[in-house]
């Protein structure tokens, strides 16, 4: 029964860490039925930016708490700015392009950010500070479940709440949900299309950026190919869950976390992808949308 | 062209052959000289030259000059049969080389048919000495499986683990790695494999394997693999209070290794290659390198040297080139060399030579005595 709890409790991070960065993913495409392939790198510039604005304030020397959020609120930023500034370059001259343009530019996005970061900072793995304190009441069972990693599900707890709540109840959120309908009516009825889409990029963004702090916080390395595998299994996450739906990302990302843990631990870690993506075509199958989505009937 | 060329090299040979005229010791040396991989084999003939340059200097061998025939194989199997024919031809009484494991093996039977000895300073595979096909084999550095052959020993001998997990990268290195660890295990019988498995390579965590492995009740972990993933399972292994040493292979025997798990990665050990380096032959190897090319030497110039000397050492004592007698030398009488005191075990590999176990102490990796 421990093992059990030892692996659902490991799923239950895995599938948040997905979480994190599944949501990003699932927005954009939700709006703009745009897969960002360069989200998994915004991921890992936030991670970047984490490092390099903790390794300063520990040279000034800063107590951790303050490094952690001030280092937090850095990459978020820098992050966030990463995703506008993307947008605006790669995507928006691409809107009314073929579908299959803006996603080419897309991939060329994650190549440029893979190879800038490699160039400007470096191949090698950097070993990430721990900036999260074990908390004294976690230390009975911080080997089954660690501080770092409550952090983590906490935090898609909370982040999952506020942008339902973002979405459902605010303006910004019904103009969001007006652009994700109807591009040209949300135009005519006088939404700022560019201005949402700017919004759903930034905070997508900073999303990735939370992620990646926290993330690599929990695994204390990082180099410049982090955000290829996580973006890809983010990815799959929000496809499983049903692209486009913010709760339907946060579920295919546990059920992936899950799948990955049990398989790893009742039967082979040698086939933890296989069972991960096996789930993936076997839920297309019957429930092509996904989990959560919406199939959309075309109009002729 | 081609005609040209050959013409003019057969007659560069035999311009060669009309100035040695005086009887001479004739050795070969076989591997890439040209080509991509040429980097490989430049260092052997250049160890192969320097070594007979300072004997001939000295006297000579058997009190002939020692005469080193190159011989091209470009690292490929069906041009390594001919080279091997070219140096039969020329009646060589051992062969340095070949550099690449396939080549070798190539170019092994048809030395074996003609009784001339072999030995290489580069050939990895196992198979070569372990399939016992080829008697006439022998090589200064440690084939593929040795390092997995000194983990398994050290971990159920010096660490006394009875039940052991496992756990490899799925890559070509760290599977073989792993797959011959596990083999060892069960062959030798003193501990058992409680886990065998592979984690994906940049995976964002290893908690589910590392709480298996704890389940598993294994008092050691072998990894096969490189340091990236290494690290995360060390981490996570102390994180999640497995209490089992952390024994694995050369490719975490980096200093990014220490680097990156930090305090976790105290007390795990690694093989890796024996430091030569205050070795005083290592010394003089490579300073007779930089003084005659003003370069660095490249790589398996001290495996190659050290073949040279144990070649040459053994027809020395034998006191004749002749095959049994030269090969039995080999065998039976240690030669100091630059990798370290070595002579030849019954399948042809260096007794002596090879990896060492090193363990991180204080934030370095220090070598386990």
């Amino acid at each position: 029964m421990e093992y059990f709890l030892e692996l659902f409790l490991s799923g239950l991070t895995r599938g948040s860490i997905y979480a994190l960065i599944a949501l990003g993913y699932t927005m954009v495409y939700g709006i703009i039925q745009l897969i960002n392939f360069a989200h998994g790198e915004i991921y890992m510039i936030g991670a970047f930016t984490a490092l390099i604005a903790a390794s300063v304030l520990t040279i000034m020397g800063w107590p951790t708490i303050a490094i952690f959020i001030v280092a937090t609120i850095a990459a978020v930023v820098y992050s966030s700015a990463y995703g506008f500034t993307i947008e605006k370059i790669a995507y928006k001259p691409l809107r009314n392009a073929p579908r299959l343009s803006p996603l080419i530019s897309a991939i060329g996005m994650s190549l440029f950010l893979q190879n800038y970061v490699l160039l400007a900072q470096t191949s090698d793995f950097l070993p990430f500070p721990q900036l999260i304190p074990d908390f004294e009441f976690m230390e009975p069972i911080s080997h089954i479940f660690s501080t770092a990693e409550l952090a983590i599900v906490l935090t898609t707890v909370i982040v999952m709440l506020l942008l339902t709540y973002f979405i459902k109840f605010t303006n910004m959120g019904k103009a969001m949900r007006a652009t994700a309908q109807d591009k040209k009516m949300a135009l005519l009825i006088g939404i700022n299309v560019d201005m949402v889409i700017s919004v759903t990029f930034i905070i997508g963004s900073a999303l990735a950026a939370l992620g990646g702090v926290l993330i690599a916080n929990h695994i204390g390395q990082l180099n410049f190919y982090i955000g290829f595998i996580a973006g890809i299994k983010a990815f799959t996450a929000a496809v499983l869950g049903g692209i486009g739906s913010i709760p339907g990302a946060v579920l295919g990302a546990l059920i992936l976390g899950w799948t990955e843990s049990f398989a790893t631990g009742y039967i082979s870690s040698d086939y933890e992808d296989v069972f991960a993506f096996a789930l993936l075509v076997l839920i297309l199958i019957f429930r092509p949308a996904g989990l959560l989505g919406r199939s959309e009937t075309k109009k002729v | 062209m081609r005609k040209i060329l050959s013409a003019i090299a057969l007659s560069a040979l035999m311009a060669v052959a009309s100035v040695a005229t005086a009887e001479t010791l004739k050795i070969g040396v076989a591997g890439p000289h040209s080509g991509d991989l040429a980097s490989y084999g430049i260092p052997a003939t250049r160890a192969a030259d320097l070594y007979a340059k300072e004997i001939n200097a000295n006297g000579g061998l058997l009190g002939m000059q020692i005469e080193i025939i190159k011989s091209d194989d470009v690292c490929k199997q069906e041009i390594a049969v001919n080279t091997a024919n070219k140096l039969v031809s020329e009646k060589v009484a051992f062969v340095l080389g070949h550099i690449c494991s396939g080549a070798t093996k190539a170019a092994l039977g048809t030395y074996k048919d003609a009784g001339i000895a072999v030995m290489s300073p580069s050939a990895t595979n196992p198979a070569l000495t372990k399939s016992g096909d080829y008697p006439n084999f022998f090589r200064t550095i440690a084939p593929d499986d040795a390092q997995a052959k000194l983990a398994v020993d050290f971990t159920t001998d010096k660490l006394n683990a009875k039940k052991i997990a496992v756990i490899h990268d799925k890559g070509d290195y760290g599977k073989g790695f792993a797959e011959f660890a596990k083999m060892f295990i069960e062959e030798g019988g003193k501990a058992e494999v409680v886990l065998f498995e592979g984690v994906t390579p940049g995976a964002v965590d290893y908690t589910a394997v590392v709480q298996k492995v704890k389940r598993s009740k294994a008092n050691a972990v072998i990894f096969g693999g490189y340091h990236p993933e290494a690290s995360k399972i060390i981490t996570a292994m102390k994180k999640k209070k497995v209490d089992a040493f952390f024994v694995s292979d050369d490719g975490v025997k980096d200093d990014t290794f220490i680097k990156v798990a930090g305090e976790y990665s105290e007390g795990g050990y690694a093989t890796g290659p024996k430091d030569n380096s205050s070795n005083d032959l290592y010394k003089k190897a490579h300073a007779a390198h930089e003084a005659a090319y003003s370069e660095k030497a490249g790589a398996f110039y001290t495996e190659a040297y050290s073949a040279m000397i144990a070649i040459t050492e053994a027809i020395k004592a034998a006191g004749t080139t002749d095959y049994d007698k030269v090969t039995a030398v080999l065998k039976n009488q240690w030669v100091e060399t630059p990798i370290g005191k070595i002579k030849f075990d019954e399948r042809g590999d260096a007794i002596g030579a090879g990896f060492s176990v090193y363990q991180v102490q204080n934030g370095k990796y220090v070598e386990v005595k």
